[in-house]
């Protein structure tokens, strides 16, 4: 059977390219914005753009947060998008806030003693740090498109997937724990590179979601 | 270091490309979602449209226009042109854009920039300046121009981009009017004194000719991108060729996607 996908429009970012970048893989993603419409999904992506505190808000208007905890305690598969890595942590410098704490950590400012401009702004090619479904093993390092002024600092270092180059820094490019995963970086934003990556997530979707031991 | 980025910009009005395009093998060279797509798939790292009519009228094609270029691109872009409200900022983001290019009304409702910022995140939000250098009685320095670079604000371009950068705006378009369309090099003095002057981001634009005038932008200038307009579209240069000079130049460049092809698995 194919995977049911929901995506949470909890009205913060760009839904269309995600969906649209679903839609050139032959799947079509089933919006959420209420707990009833989480029964027909078997995997959530959770996106976002814009700021922490609002979109905290936002996402507590759905009512889907407690939902959200128990999906991914219960070890279904969730993908967060941008914004949507650094609310699975527990808190932000950018606002007040507490995150969905899912992953242990707190989202940080870009550093600037780097020598960068913030936002970091651009495509930089991913460095891996640990094993994920969504990294080829032995990939050259694709190169995604990133834009944000802050990064995740996850308190689990097993947590960190791979990296992007900041200054003489890296900072957290994508997480994964379980089932639950996570980029900093826009996959739908980023060419062929990035529709590869979703349609590697879908394909382990449909073999059965391993968790790596 | 982040990476550096080349960025083609189209001039639309009514839904169609302004300025001719000299690509071999278009069925409408007219399209700009055509277009688009040939740039994204030729390399290009993000695009820019700006309507330059601008017309009431125009706007519901200028949507659409995002719309269909959101459905068939995978790489960001932004758009530019007569956006004069958080209503319009919201619209166009909703058809698909990733960012939108604010000019005139960021001078004329600076607080514009601030709501966006706040409401969509500062990423998206781009100020547009058109400089002008002042003549030799008048000083030095440039004047930021408005109303298509017919308007002199009287504003002096380097404290205006940092008013801002301080406003929100998480990027600075920075044409020089005085070097749009000559193909004689970007100002790379403005350039520089505008990057050395804000913390984000700033696209160079205006006077590209050849490939020492890009590299130069990006080393000199200190500009993290560059926009590139007639130099790509009447096929003076082409992305690729310009990546692989940066490239050898030692720059840092995402590189051309279709030793990646290979893979085989775009999903297509």
């Amino acid at each position: 059977m194919k995977t049911r996908l929901g995506l949470i429009d909890y009205g913060m970012g760009n839904l269309h390219s995600v969906q649209k970048a679903f839609e050139r893989l032959n799947s079509s993603l089933q919006l959420v914005r209420h707990p009833d419409e989480l029964d027909h999904c078997d995997a959530l992506i959770l996106p976002g753009v814009g700021a922490f505190d609002p979109a905290m808000a936002h996402l507590e208007q759905t009512e889907l947060v407690p939902d959200l905890k128990r999906w991914v305690q219960g070890d279904k598969p969730l993908l967060g998008i941008c914004l949507g890595l650094q609310l699975l942590f527990e808190s932000s410098d950018e606002g007040l806030s507490a995150g969905l704490g899912l992953l242990k950590g707190h989202v940080q400012r870009l550093p600037t003693n780097q020598g960068e401009r913030i936002p970091h702004m651009g495509w930089a090619p991913l460095q891996q740090q640990n094993d994920c479904p969504l990294l080829e093993q032995g990939d050259p390092g694709s190169w995604m498109y990133f834009v944000h002024s802050y990064a995740a600092i996850p308190s689990d270092a097993s947590n960190l997937a791979a990296t992007a180059a900041y200054g003489q820094t890296n900072v957290t490019a994508m997480v994964w724990q379980g089932r639950l995963g996570a980029c900093q970086f826009h996959p739908e934003k980023s060419a062929k590179a990035g529709q590869r990556m979703l349609k590697r997530w879908l394909q382990w979707l449909e073999t059965g979601a391993k968790i790596l031991s | 270091m982040v990476a550096l980025r080349l960025i083609p910009c189209l001039d639309v009005a009514d839904g169609r490309v302004v300025k001719g395009v000299n690509f071999v093998g278009l069925r409408d060279a007219g399209d700009p979602v055509e277009l688009a797509c040939r740039y994204s798939l030729a390399g290009a790292d993000e695009l820019v449209f700006l309507d330059i009519a601008a017309t009431y009228e125009g706007r519901a094609t200028l949507v659409d226009l995002v719309r269909r270029t959101a459905d068939a691109v995978t790489i960001p872009f932004t758009v530019g042109g007569g956006i004069g409200s958080i209503e319009g900022i919201t619209e166009l983001l909703r058809a698909g854009a990733d960012k939108v290019s604010l000019n005139s009304s960021a001078v004329r409702t600076p607080d514009l920039v601030a709501q966006g910022a706040d409401r969509f995140g500062c990423q998206c939000i781009v100020v547009a300046i058109d400089a002008r250098r002042r003549s030799e009685q008048e000083g030095c320095g440039w004047d930021v121009y408005v109303k298509g670079g017919r308007q002199n604000t009287g504003l002096d371009v380097v404290s205006w981009a940092r008013q801002v950068a301080d406003l929100g705006a998480g990027e600075i378009l920075l044409t020089s009017m005085d070097g749009d369309g000559t193909q004689a090099g970007y100002d790379l003095e403005l350039t520089r004194a505008v990057a050395e002057a804000v913390p984000v981001p700033v696209i160079a634009s205006g006077g590209a000719g050849c490939l020492e005038h890009i590299a130069e932008a990006l080393i000199k200038g200190k500009a993290s991108a560059a926009l590139l307009a007639s130099l790509l579209h009447d096929g003076v240069l082409s992305v690729e060729e310009i990546k692989q000079d940066l490239l050898r130049r030692g720059l840092l460049i995402r590189p051309l996607e279709n030793e990646e092809s290979s893979h085989g698995d775009n999903g297509s």
